[in-house]
């Protein structure tokens, strides 16, 4: 028992904790995704996040000490980024013709979560801070954190409302779709890149192609505006 | 080995933008200038069957890569039981309302300049 107390020690404090914990959960969860034929609550960044959440809590792991091993697919996030560009330049004749609508539609978009988001929040009578790290959720959370920083915010609770963001659309975007009607795969997509960022995006990707990349045009697209005009929006208030 | 060519591709790309956003100051993320960069060197037909590789792959298990930040939401939990019913609502309703804007705008426009081609 004294042996498996002291191995338990040994691995808990190693990165392979962290990675092993990670990718066993995130593989378990994607077989049962598959197995519900991909229903939005079955998502398997929630179920990944809600096991390891309890896992640590449990075990008392502290997070930093998760992260030490997590950090080597966080660290992917970047590579990954820049990897969109191979769905846009599939498409990238399309595009070019639909380039107008496409940034008058992330702009209006964006836009619109943005400022409900801010004016929810003031209405609910959330302090300043929160309201700052509220604006940049729309855009993928290790950006949204260097805004959040550039705008007053917090930036651990940006990169925190981003991932609830993303994991509201990407488990509700659907119904909520389904319910407006006459959507488009394209629209669809779009809509999950632009609201949702990567998370929707990872959605859009799994279910078509065609949702996919539009989504990845998408998410491209809310960084740029977003980096370049929430900081200038910001000084006004 | 294209994986491994695909994937040096894309670190230079990250690399090269994360140079000219220091040197240049300009306000967008290293990666997003990568993924720029990226769609000129796309144009040289060598770089794509290697890009195509690593980028699938990528991005077949993108939603993977949001877990270490999803999980770091336990370390807010404090703040978030302090404000968490307003600040879920705040989120959830401007999500549905992101999504449902961009959507219409889009189907709108896209309507009214039907594709050409």
């Amino acid at each position: 028992m004294q042996d498996f107390v002291q191995l338990w020690v040994y691995l808990s404090t190693t990165p392979l904790f962290g990675l092993t914990a990670t990718i066993v959960t995130y593989v378990l969860a994607q077989a049962l995704y598959q197995r519900v034929g991909q229903a939005p609550w079955a998502n398997p960044v929630l179920w990944t996040v809600l096991v390891l959440a309890v896992l640590l809590t449990v075990s008392g792991t502290p997070y930093p000490r998760y992260f030490s091993g997590a950090q080597f697919i966080h660290f992917l996030l970047g590579p990954a980024v820049v990897a969109l560009a191979w769905p846009l330049w599939q498409r990238r004749g399309e595009l070019r013709r639909r380039l107008g609508a496409i940034m008058l539609a992330g702009l209006a978009g964006g836009a619109a979560a943005s400022v409900s988001a801010v004016a929810l929040g003031w209405a609910l009578g959330l302090p300043d801070e929160l309201l700052r790290s509220l604006a940049p959720k729309s855009v993928t959370a290790p950006v949204a954190m260097g805004i959040a920083e550039q705008i007053g915010g917090i930036p651990a609770l940006a990169a925190v409302f981003a991932v609830l963001t993303g994991l509201i659309g990407a488990v509700s975007g659907k119904y909520l779709f389904d319910a407006i009607g006459g959507l488009s795969m394209q629209a669809r997509g779009f809509a999950l890149g632009t609201a949702s960022h990567g998370i929707g995006a990872a959605r859009a990707l799994q279910v078509n192609p065609d949702a996919g990349a539009y989504a990845a045009l998408a998410l491209g697209v809310q960084v740029l505006l977003a980096s370049l005009l929430m900081p200038l929006v910001a000084r006004w208030f | 080995m294209p994986i491994l060519i695909g994937l040096a591709w894309l670190l230079v790309c990250q690399s090269a933008g994360e140079l000219l956003a220091r040197l240049l100051r300009l306000p967008l993320p290293g990666p997003v200038i990568g993924m720029l960069l990226l769609l000129f060197v796309l144009a040289w037909p060598r770089v794509r069957e290697p890009v195509a590789a690593v980028a699938d792959a990528l991005l077949a298990h993108l939603s993977l890569l949001f877990v270490p930040v999803g999980v770091g939401v336990m370390t807010h939990l404090a703040l978030l039981s302090q404000y968490g019913m307003r600040m879920l609502v705040a989120i959830v309703v401007s999500t549905w309302i992101g999504l449902a804007v961009t959507a219409l705008v889009l189907r709108a426009l896209l309507r009214r300049a039907p594709d050409s081609a």
